[in-house]
């Protein structure tokens, strides 16, 4: 399977469409990272909770 | 292995450990596919003919908002299993569910406005398809919010699974949205009864990023609910002492 694009800067563009396409990508990064990093900090606030 | 029944894993502390096995599982299989995913729609496949780039956007936006349908069943079921069998594990899994169920609909609302302004002319219409996915967002906030304005646990399980079973109705409204009304989202791109709208390789890498997302979900369910186990049961001995010594159990 070829890769599609000739070039990074066409792969960045998406045809002009970048905004919308890496603003979607790039948003669902952002969620999934938030909950990963809360699900880590609730986490640390129970075996703290513990400590004397 | 007659100990082996359904309601084996139902003591919390065995399915704490059972779903701490399932994590890494879970997380390595999201992640491949993830890359495998992304490698076939951003890299590999071509420009649609009508939409241009922007049509990329469905590897993300579909796989995003059939997941948010699924967790809400699923976290629906597990509530309606533990009100009617007063099984405190289901509660505690719908709980855990309902937090990405909500983050997943949110995406599908996010990237469906980013899709809707260059191939619509405007982020948002009251089209059937859009209010209902709204509504399936609001129906989750509004399930965690209600389990956080109770303090008893197990008045909160059974408040909130009330909830959760009422708005389930929501799920076949969002699904047949599209050929009950006359919206603007378009009709489904792949159905069971159908050849599929779609190019194969586009199809593919759809499939790809949403057996990818499912991954993820099962993954961060399971680790949301051993939180959710350590809080609930934060007076058992067993919690207490593994969480002075996390590594022992």
């Amino acid at each position: 399977m070829k890769l599609y694009w000739a070039s990074w800067s066409d792969f960045f563009a998406m045809g002009g469409y970048g905004p919308y396409v890496w603003g979607s990508f790039g948003v669902a990064v952002v969620v999934i990272a938030a909950e990963l990093w809360s699900l880590r900090q609730r986490r640390k606030g129970l075996t703290s909770e513990t400590e004397p | 292995m007659n100990r082996f029944t359904w309601s084996y894993f139902a003591a919390p502390q065995r399915f704490y450990r059972l779903a701490g096995k399932a994590v890494p599982w879970c997380a390595a299989v999201a992640i491949v596919l993830t890359l495998y995913g992304l490698y076939l729609g951003l890299g590999v496949a071509p420009t649609d003919f009508q939409q241009g780039d922007s049509y990329r956007i469905i590897f993300i936006h579909v796989p995003a908002a059939w997941t948010a349908m699924v967790l809400y069943v699923a976290m629906a079921f597990w509530a309606a299993v533990g009100l009617i069998f007063n099984a405190r594990l289901a509660a505690m899994l719908a709980q855990a569910i309902a937090p990405t169920g909500a983050l997943m609909a949110f995406l599908a609302l996010w990237t469906g406005a980013l899709w809707g302004k260059p191939t619509w002319g405007t982020w948002w219409v009251w089209d059937a398809r859009l209010t209902s996915t709204l509504i399936l967002l609001f129906l989750y906030i509004g399930y965690m919010s209600l389990r956080a304005a109770i303090d008893d646990e197990r008045r909160a399980d059974r408040a909130s699974a009330v909830l959760a079973i009422v708005g389930v109705v929501n799920v076949p409204i969002i699904y047949f949205s599209v050929k009950w009304w006359n919206t603007l989202h378009q009709g489904a791109s792949v159905s069971l009864t159908k050849a599929p709208s779609m190019a194969a390789i586009m199809l593919q890498g759809m499939l790809v990023m949403a057996l990818a997302l499912w991954a993820y979900c099962f993954a961060v369910v399971f680790m949301r609910v051993r939180l959710v186990i350590l809080e609930r049961e934060r007076d058992a001995a067993w919690t207490r002492e593994h969480l002075a010594r996390p590594q022992a159990a």
